[in-house]
């Protein structure tokens, strides 16, 4: 099996199944994907790890049909409420381009695909979200 | 907090594409129109706050005093994404508020030709021979597309979808309709950058750009600059009578960015800075959202209108689809919404936009507004909002001195 490593370093592949982890405020509770100084909800300093559902709801979606070169078209971008907290965006996979396949408060749930190889053969990992 | 401060003189160009022109030539005829129409020189002048986006690191400011009179004035160069001209006039008009100049000029403009889709994310990087984490998300490659879309019109539709998730009778009809009637408002409109009318069928089937906006639902890019000129009460006071009957007052100039939302951070929350912006513009000026003649609001997709409708209270809260479907923002209707064809039609050069739907609101204030003129119009409001976020509204008042 060749090398992989994540898109993002908050896609965890190597603690059980691939799922999501944020940094959680310790102050507030916010949750956040990127590397933090601060709380923008509390200002707060401190943060920990936590663990995300990979189930939830389709809070929001368009389907991009002119993108940037080399993003293969149409394709569906989603914003979903994930069960138990943390809102994140990626596309819906497995599901036909069209509104009429997706639904308002379509539940979903996190899976994973191959988006590129590097010139050493490392796979890099992404997630999206499908039907469930 | 003192007296008012005025908008004395207001200039746009044509909005539209200028590749014969630099960015100077726009941003100066707006200057010296505004000048011009406010019956004043750049002698009388005491703060320029310029605002352009792309061009902010160059001293656009000190640049078009050296094109329209080198007065040694305090030049406040701004930016904030599409409320930058917003943003510029507020700085001149808490200058004057703060009292140190009675008189004032902003100046926005923008110069993009034919960008293409603003927002892309930079080059893309997926040519990167082995992969590296890097940046905040320690991400090995541009993701835009794998990760959704970060793309100007997928994040306005989204913003639209949520709403259309939480509202009953909205949908993509309604949103065709916003750029069915902004459209149609441009044909009277002499200074847009287009002026053709479209059927809701044409809209609706045209180029999907990203779902459901097709490219009839989506703002230009384009050239542009807009100017407008601010006294103080005192001072307008001291001038003339044609030039106190044509000012208009400011009853409210308000500034807002995105507070924390959960999500915002993922997907642009565009409506909580929105409405506490206008909440707190009309507590300021103690005009009702009933009370309103027209709106220019910052249309930049079909789908962000139908949202502001709400978010401003022009119609009751979740019943922005039904506000459309009953023509309330059409410029016979309740309330004139984007009258000069908004953004999506009129074009939006980013400096200028914040500037422009101010002379807008003016010119039908003062009643110059010819063709477009909305007939009686006494109380305005201008709205843009800058992603990132930042949200500009003014509130405007035809009133006497």
């Amino acid at each position: 099996m060749a090398k992989q490593i994540p898109i993002v370093d908050y896609l965890v592949l190597d603690d059980g199944a691939p799922h999501l982890c944020a940094w959680e405020s310790v102050d507030s509770g916010a949750l956040y994907f990127d590397r933090r100084n601060g709380d923008a909800k509390s200002g707060g300093t401190e943060f920990r790890r936590r663990k995300l559902q990979t189930t939830g709801t389709v809070r929001s979606f368009t389907i991009v049909h002119r993108a940037v070169p080399g993003v293969p078209v149409p394709y569906v971008s989603a914003v979903v409420d994930l069960d138990g907290g943390g809102i994140v965006k990626g596309n819906l996979v497995n599901v036909e381009p069209v509104p009429e396949a997706v639904k308002p408060s379509m539940p979903v749930k996190l899976t994973t695909f191959v988006a590129g190889t590097d010139d050493e053969g490392t796979e890099a990992v992404a997630f999206g979200f499908e039907p469930r | 907090m003192g007296d008012a401060v005025w908008v004395l003189g207001a200039y746009m160009t044509k909005f539209g594409r200028y590749p014969e022109k630099d960015s100077m030539d726009l941003a100066a005829e707006a200057a010296l129109g505004a000048l011009r129409d406010g019956g004043v020189t750049i002698q009388d002048i005491g703060v320029l706050g310029a605002g352009t986006l792309q061009e902010v690191a160059t001293g656009p400011g000190q640049r078009l005093l050296k094109q329209v009179g080198q007065t040694g004035i305090p030049v406040y160069n701004v930016a904030n994404a599409c409320a930058t001209g917003a943003t510029a006039l507020r700085t001149v008009y808490l200058t004057i508020k703060a009292g140190e100049a009675d008189m004032g000029m902003a100046v926005g403009w923008e110069q993009m030709g034919k960008m293409g889709l603003l927002g892309a994310g930079g080059k893309g990087d997926r040519d990167r021979k082995v992969y590296e984490p890097s940046g905040r998300y320690g991400s090995v490659m541009q993701v835009e597309g794998i990760l959704g879309t970060g793309l100007m019109p997928g994040v306005f539709a989204q913003a639209g979808m949520e709403y259309a998730r939480e509202n009953d009778g909205v949908g993509f009809e309604q949103f065709a309709k916003v750029a069915v009637k902004n459209h149609e408002h441009s044909t009277l409109n002499p200074l847009a950058q287009y002026r053709k009318a479209f059927t809701l069928d044409q809209v609706m089937g045209a180029e999907m750009m990203a779902y459901p906006n097709t490219v009839l639902m989506c703002c230009p890019t384009g050239d542009g600059a807009a100017a407008a000129v601010l006294v103080s009460e005192e001072k307008l006071k001291t001038l003339s009578d044609e030039q106190r009957r044509r000012a208009v007052k400011i009853s409210a100039s308000v500034l807002t960015s995105d507070p924390w939302s959960e999500g915002d951070l993922v997907q642009p929350d565009v409506n909580t800075l929105t409405r506490e912006a206008a909440d707190k513009a009309y507590e300021l000026s103690g005009v009702d959202p009933q009370d309103l003649d027209l709106v220019e609001l910052h249309d930049c997709f079909a789908t962000a209108e139908l949202v502001h409708y709400d978010n401003l209270r022009l119609c009751a809260p979740g019943e922005a689809g039904k506000f459309i479907d009953e023509r309330g923002p059409w410029r016979d209707g309740k309330v004139a919404v984007n009258a000069s064809g908004g953004l999506i039609s009129k074009g939006h050069p980013l400096g200028a936009t914040g500037v422009a739907n101010v002379f807008e609101v003016t010119t039908h204030l003062r009643g110059e507004a010819g063709d477009r003129q909305i007939p009686g119009a006494k109380v305005g409001l201008t709205h843009v909002i800058g992603l990132g976020s930042a949200c500009g509204i003014h509130i405007l008042e035809k009133a006497t001195i």
